[in-house]
């Protein structure tokens, strides 16, 4: 059986990516995907944790988790839609009408 | 609850003249506050009632923020000496604001001018009502207020609105003063109820403090602090020249507060202070002298002056003195007898030559104030000639009058306080005399000999109405009687009843003297008082020529005191115009907003700068706000790492 | 049995969702808009009534397994909610108008995002906490960017979407370790656990917190987590900013309070000393920030972050007390920002912003109630006495002085002096400049109302200060 430290590695570097991703892309959708990889991460470690403890509300709270993103993602993409109408542009540090 | 209404009720007059005044009051807003002045004045007596029947009040009425050891509470203390005040305040206060509907009607901010004036009644009776030094520092600064308010009423008048800027200002030094105190006593004590401070003033005697390398008394320095206030306020040595200047306001205003009530909370202050100051010779020793100089310094002044306010203005500075003589030599309750008596005999002298401004305006005399200007007013006038001529037989210290017993004690008590006594009791014996001849001097130049104006004028000049001639009898009559309340014992042996009256707060004034010493001084301030009026009566009326040949025999004297020592030219080139140069920014500035807007761009522009620096770093790219927080939460981490 | 209870407990919340609903049905049915918003009002007060009800009768304590409390501590943020929503509102209503937004939704979210916060403030599960959060969350995203013409308003949801993903993240991130940690969700089980396991020195609890903190810091816009809150405050329409600076930043505080004092009141310690700085650094920024601010939305967000920080003290200093006196801050804070921001709204017209400190020179002349008001809110936004600000400072830094931390009180004070620089500002524009040109106001009857009430409150609190800090006291202690 995979030890949990391997999930707990596992995740924390996914983890680590997805915050990566958001610091460094400039392309809003990876920003949004990145977004995704970081809760998935934390999907990965509430399942192994779930398992590993023997207790349900982990893998409860990884359906609350993914119906949220969804939610999340809905809006974000939403406002994305709304924002592109305006200012035809995806790329993050073109965004900056408000500053100082 | 009864107690909380005295303020209250000018409180309400104000808000509701500040309010509806413009629109709906105008001119009938004496409505609203006269009837509030004497509502506080029967309360006011009621309460004196009250502490008659051996009651002191002491309540909190609002504990407004209350957090551990520190209170700030609206609470009243009504003793003995706080009920005098209340009597002095709410009397007088009444008296004037009946005279004003006559004085002040058709003036444009008649609304106003009431507004204020009820406004100052409320804050001097807090501040003579407080049972804590903040409450009291509130009231303090809150008459100051009014006060500027009130002097510089005429705004549009440059004198006046000049004359509030400099009561403004020069309060500021004695306030600050007066502010430090207070904090200091907060620091000594940890409280700043009177009960509290005062119960623990003994404790705190021998402690010293360090200030400015030198060991201090903290008591003293306490003492000092609070009297830098007074001085201020009071308008002592060195920080008497707003005082003339106030006079550019209304005379009601003139009346109230700058002779009668707002100028004698210092000493009012230093009487409640009473414990502390006992407990500091040095203090006490400050007080004295700086009174006893004050009177004859702006005795000396008094006697060359033409502006019949100014003259007045100059007496009460003078007068301000003997309270603070007699404080000075503990004998508090001395101080507090002729603070009572001064204040209706002084507002008497203020209203009457008032009456005499206003007939003079209405008859269309433009140098209404000028004394050498007037001349033969009795027959035009005759009840303000009476009204004036009891007045001025008080404040000289004729006997019988009230202002004799209140100030035969303090020469008295001067005279038995040992050398520095004797030395004071010297200089107020000369004031006297000054006292006596530039009071005749007034009545003799505005009322007696010929009108020196045109004839046209003098056909216009008639009596003022009943609205002033009545608070006027009624002033006069206390001007007259309120002096029996302290008899010398050595005339009646029961006599002194508010000495016994005040005694629980203030005590009994030390040292015991012989039946000759007393007469004595008697005699000699009797024998000042008819000198001065003798000397007033050859020259003013016998031998009117006299005072030019004086004058121009001793020119370098006259123009000396004319120019009131040039005190006035001296701050003006060694503070007043550096700072003044600095002020004017302000003010002016302050109304066209340049300042303020400097200030707030300016002063701290290092701040500023710093501000617009770091502004920069809010980029508008969110990935660098998300940077910054990754690296705020990795900084924590790092930090709790190496903190283990 | 159980079950009722729950649903009675929870009423107050399911009567705002159905409320919301309602507005979104109605939204279609009703032609005048102003109905949606008296319609809003009246589910609201009977959403509050049902509360005042529940509270009266004694109803208290925990339900649905012990995830939701129904507790003192809670109410009083509700009614920290309630407030906030219903003013918003009322001032909202003619600036709807002006923008052309859709009412029934902007309403509906309103209220959705309000019972996010309410879940927040009851929630003693980490589960029902991100649910809170994330209910809130995401319709202030959508609010922020309601207005879909306006470039600004696109931006500032964006940019509160993106970030306010990202820090969820972290939080989720933090509940993961604990549950890892500790096996449970619920707030009490994880502090018995982590105080029976002795896992309060771990290196991973540790990691927990300062996760926690990095969320809820992005929430109440602490620095050096508040960079989203000037733009988005600027961008955002000004009655959802508005609501923002009151709303969320209570709730955050008030799931910081009790994820700080219940989870982890044994590194108390720990976590002082972390968030000590962090106030300084906020109320710094904040106040020096805002001095060279000329939008006056944008100076009021960086207000906001600074008083943040002041709220944050009376975290900083650990004692019930002093969370107290966070409390009384909060409510404080709210009034006198929804009537500092109900001035600014009213400047608001038909293609003309109002946003520019220019706008406001001379405003005395012409509208002499209105900057009355404004000069009531900023200065008791400075904290000048007898204003609700002054109180609300002065009880903060008198527990701070108390808790020992005078220096942080001495630094607190004086970047206090330095915000009386920015908010006196106004002020001297209003009253001591010549008007540029001719403002009229957008007034309404229920502005007026909201305005009233707010600066009834603020003087109010600021003369009677005893009522709202006794409320506080025993809404916390029980």
């Amino acid at each position: 059986m995979v030890p949990l430290s391997w999930y707990i590695m596992l995740s924390a570097v996914v983890f680590s990516i997805g915050v990566l991703g958001f610091l460094m892309r400039r392309n809003l959708i990876m920003v949004f995907l990145s977004i995704e990889l970081m809760l998935n991460s934390i999907n990965i470690s509430l399942a192994a944790f779930s398992h590993y403890l023997q207790s349900i509300t982990g893998q409860i709270m990884v359906f609350l988790v993914i119906t949220v993103a969804a939610a999340e993602a809905a809006i974000g993409l939403a406002i994305l839609m709304a924002f592109y109408k305006n200012n035809p542009t995806i790329k993050a540090d073109e965004i900056n009408l408000l500053k100082g | 609850m009864k107690y909380a209404l005295i303020p209250l009720l000018p409180l309400i007059a104000f808000m509701i003249n500040i309010l509806f005044g413009r629109r709906y009051i105008k001119d009938k807003a004496h409505w609203v506050s006269v009837p509030a002045v004497i509502g506080s004045f029967i309360l006011a007596v009621s309460a004196f009632m009250d502490v008659k029947a051996g009651n002191v009040i002491n309540i909190d009425i609002y504990n407004w923020i209350a957090s551990g050891s520190f209170k700030v509470a609206i609470g009243f203390l009504i003793d003995p000496l706080t009920a005098v005040m209340l009597i002095v305040v709410t009397s007088i206060s009444s008296l004037i604001f009946i005279y004003s509907i006559g004085y002040m009607h058709g003036d444009g901010g008649y609304y106003r001018f009431y507004a204020y004036l009820s406004l100052f009644v409320f804050s001097m009776l807090i501040l003579v009502m407080a049972n804590n030094f903040l409450l009291l520092y509130f009231g303090w600064e809150a008459v100051g207020l009014c006060s500027y308010f009130l002097i510089g009423f005429w705004f549009h008048k440059k004198s006046a609105a000049d004359a509030g800027k400099k009561a403004f200002i020069v309060n500021r030094f004695g306030d600050f003063g007066f502010g430090l105190g207070v904090i200091l006593i907060f620091l000594t004590f940890g409280s700043l109820e009177y009960t509290h401070v005062f119960g623990h003033a003994s404790v705190i005697a021998g402690k010293t403090i360090n200030f400015f390398g030198y060991d201090v008394g903290t008591i003293t320095l306490i003492c000092l602090l609070l009297f830098c206030g007074a001085v201020g306020k009071s308008a002592q040595l060195p920080l008497h020249v707003w005082l003339p200047d106030a006079m550019e306001g209304p005379t009601p205003v003139s009346a109230l507060i700058h002779a009668a009530t707002m100028v004698t909370a210092g000493v009012f202050m230093v009487a409640r202070c009473n414990p502390l100051f006992d407990l500091s010779p040095v203090a006490m020793n400050t007080v004295a002298v700086v009174g006893g100089v004050t009177a004859i310094f702006a005795a000396t002044i008094a006697l060359v002056q033409n502006d019949i306010k100014r003259v007045i203005a100059y007496s009460t500075i003078s007068q301000l003195g003997y309270m603070f003589l007699a404080l000075g030599v503990g004998a508090y309750s001395a101080g507090i007898f002729h603070l009572y008596t001064h204040a209706y005999f002084k507002a008497l002298l203020f209203l009457a030559s008032g009456s005499v401004i206003h007939a003079l305006h209405h008859a269309g005399h433009h140098d209404e104030q000028n004394m050498q200007k007037m001349g033969g007013l009795k027959k035009h006038m005759p009840t303000t000639y009476i009204v004036f001529i009891l007045a001025t037989l008080s404040i000289t210290g004729i006997p019988l009058f009230s202002g004799f017993f209140s100030k035969d004690e303090i020469l008295y008590r001067a005279f038995l306080g040992g050398g520095l006594g004797k030395f004071l009791w010297f200089l107020a014996a000369l004031a006297a005399l000054m006292t006596a001849f530039y009071s005749w001097r007034l009545i003799y130049l505005t009322f007696h000999g010929k009108f020196r104006g045109s004839d046209e004028h003098e056909h216009h000049i008639h009596e003022s109405p009943k609205v002033i001639t009545i608070p006027l009898w009624l002033l006069a009559f206390g001007a007259v009687f309120a002096g029996y309340v302290g008899i010398p014992p050595i005339f009646y042996e029961h006599g002194d009843r508010i000495g016994e009256f005040l005694a629980p707060v203030l005590g009994h004034p030390l040292g015991h003297g012989t039946h000759a010493e007393e007469i004595f001084v008697i005699a000699v301030s009797i024998l000042v008082a008819l000198a001065g009026w003798f000397i007033a009566y050859t020259m003013y009326l016998k031998k009117t020529e006299l005072p030019q040949k004086l004058e121009a025999r001793f020119q370098p004297l006259h123009k000396l005191l004319f120019n009131k020592y040039y005190i006035d030219e001296l701050y003006s080139k060694t503070l007043v115009q550096p700072m003044l140069r600095a002020s004017d920014k302000i003010f002016l500035g302050f109304f066209d907003g340049r300042i303020i807007e400097g200030v707030v761009n300016g002063v701290p522009s290092f701040i500023a700068s710093f501000s617009r620096g770091l502004r920069r770093i809010q980029t508008g790219v969110f990935s660098s706000y998300a940077l910054v927080m990754a690296i705020g939460a990795l900084c924590i981490i790092a930090a709790m790492v190496f903190w283990k | 049995m159980s079950h009722l209870r729950s649903m009675i407990l929870i009423s107050p919340e399911l009567l705002l969702v159905l409320t919301a609903l309602s507005l979104l049905l109605l939204d279609f049915l009703v032609r005048r808009k102003g109905t949606l918003a008296v319609a809003g009002a009246a589910g609201i007060f009977i959403s509050a009534y049902v509360n005042y009800r529940l509270i009266k009768v004694g109803m208290t304590g925990g339900t649905i397994q012990g995830m939701f409390a129904f507790d003192g501590y809670a109410n009083f943020f509700k009614l920290i909610f309630y407030t906030t929503l219903l003013l918003t509102i009322l001032l909202s209503v003619k600036y709807l108008a002006i923008e052309k937004i859709s009412a029934g939704e902007y309403y509906s979210l309103l209220i959705f995002s309000t019972v996010g916060m309410m879940i927040m403030a009851a929630a003693t599960d980490l589960l029902m906490l991100y649910l809170g959060l994330e209910l809130m969350a995401l319709s202030t995203y959508i609010l922020a960017g309601i207005v879909r013409g306006d470039r600004r308003s696109n931006e500032a949801a964006l940019k509160y979407f993106f970030l306010g993903a990202f820090s969820s993240a972290f939080l989720l991130y933090g509940i993961t370790l604990v549950y890892g940690l500790t096996g449970s969700t619920n707030l009490r089980e994880i502090a018995s656990a982590l105080h029976s396991l002795k896992l309060a020195e771990s290196p991973i609890t540790m990691l927990s917190l300062i996760f926690f903190i990095t969320a809820f810091g992005f929430k109440i816009a602490l620095a050096p987590f508040h960079m989203w809150a000037p733009d988005v405050y600027e961008g955002a329409p000004t009655p959802v900013t508005a609501f923002m600076s009151a709303g969320p930043k209570a709730a955050g505080f008030a799931v910081m309070g009790r994820v700080l004092f219940d989870v982890f009141g044994g590194l108390q310690m720990q976590w002082s000393i972390i968030l000590e700085p962090l106030a300084i650094l906020t109320i710094a920024v904040g106040s020096i920030i805002a001095l060279s601010q000329t939008n006056i939305k944008r100076m009021l967000a960086y207000s906001s972050i600074a008083h943040a920080g002041y709220a944050l003290i009376g975290i900083v200093i650990g004692t019930p007390e002093g969370f107290v006196s966070t409390m009384n801050y909060l409510m404080i804070y709210m009034i006198m920002n929804m009537g500092a921001f109900g001035v600014v709204i009213m400047l608001k017209r038909e293609g003309f912003s109002g946003e520019n400190l220019e706008d406001y020179a001379g405003l005395a002349k012409r509208h002499p109630v209105a900057s009355a008001l404004m000069l009531v809110f900023m200065f008791s936004l400075t904290g000048i006495p007898p204003t609700a600000g002054f109180i609300g400072k002065f009880y903060i830094f008198m527990e701070a002085v108390y808790a020992g931390h005078i220096y942080l009180v001495i630094i607190a004070a004086l970047f206090s002096a330095v915000s009386a620089f920015f908010y006196l500002r106004v002020v001297m524009y209003m009253y001591m400049k010549e008007p540029a040109g001719d403002i009229s106001l957008s007034t309404s009857k229920t502005a007026g109302i909201a305005l009233a009430f707010a600066v009834i409150m603020v003087l109010v609190i600021g003369v009677f200060p005893s009522l709202l800090l006794n409320f506080a006291r025993n809404s916390f202690f029980g």
